[in-house]
């Protein structure tokens, strides 16, 4: 499933709302679906607020059924990149203490999901991958 | 969102999705009556959340700052149990003020 939209904070709940309602052909329980919605929020926050600072560009989304309901989700931007991942990753790190950020995106995103990975280029562009599986409790396939 | 108000105390019922979207009306309305009231206790009441990312905690966090500048302090009370992995995450624990079930904690100094 691909997803494409501007970067408009009113844009952050029907792009975790998007991914949720796809993955309801898995029968996810109520608290998974919680948590992709969850990182889902946090990975599209950070495209609003950092990616696109002062401006509006694209977020694309796209997201991958494997199998025995392994799911992958990918969140993309091309805005101005991170410069030092590792440093980003760190709990209680963030560039924008005044705008009330807590710094904790990227811990969110990785105790909500079961993988993290984040690729980025200065200039170019971040993507943000995460996975996690469903217990699926209709059998698979 | 309801703001009930009180002498000494302002009690903020939030309600539906926190993001970072949704935090700005919200914070802007409970600073608002907080600035013109300056209470001593901000009672932040989260029975009404149905979902939250991160902003919650930068939410609260921004309210804990405001009031401590008035020497006044928050209060996070009726946290739902889904919310709670986030808010163990969020290290707002070591300041205790969130209010768990059956455990008050005590008023202002
Ligand atoms: N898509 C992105 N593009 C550019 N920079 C980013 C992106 N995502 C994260 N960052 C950088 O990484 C830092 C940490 O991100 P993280 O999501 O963990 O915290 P935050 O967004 O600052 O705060 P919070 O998520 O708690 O509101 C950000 O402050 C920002 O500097
Ligand atoms: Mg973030």
């Amino acid at each position: 499933m691909n997803l494409s939209f501007e970067s408009r904070s009113s844009n952050e709940a029907f792009a975790r709302c998007a991914v949720a309602a796809f993955l309801t052909q898995l029968d996810p329980t109520i608290g998974e679906l919680n948590d992709i919605k969850t990182a889902v929020s946090e990975a599209v926050t950070n495209c609003v607020v950092h990616a696109y600072k002062d401006t509006i560009g694209k977020v694309y989304i796209n997201v991958k059924i494997e199998e025995n309901s392994l799911i992958i989700i990918r969140v993309r931007d091309t805005g101005c990149g991170i410069e030092n991942i590792k440093k980003a990753m760190e709990p209680l790190f963030t560039t924008a203490p005044s705008d009330e950020r807590a710094g904790l995106g990227f811990a969110v995103m990785e105790s909500f999901t079961d993988r993290l990975k984040v690729s980025s280029k200065v200039g170019r562009g971040t993507t943000v991958t995460f996975q996690k599986r469903l217990s699926c409790r209709v059998g698979n396939g | 969102m309801r703001i009930s108000e009180g002498e000494e105390e302002i009690t903020a019922y939030l309600s539906g999705d926190i993001d970072h979207h949704s935090a700005r009306d919200m914070r802007e309305s409970i600073d608002a009556v907080v600035q013109m009231k300056k209470p001593s206790l901000l009672r932040l009441d989260f029975s009404g959340v149905k979902f939250m990312d991160s902003s919650g905690i930068g939410l609260i966090m921004g309210r804990y700052r405001l009031m401590a500048l008035y020497g006044g302090i928050v209060r996070v009370v009726n946290v739902p149990d889904e919310l709670e992995r986030m808010m163990n995450l969020s290290g707002l624990n070591a300041l205790d003020i969130i209010e768990r079930r059956g455990v008050k904690l005590e008023a202002a100094k």
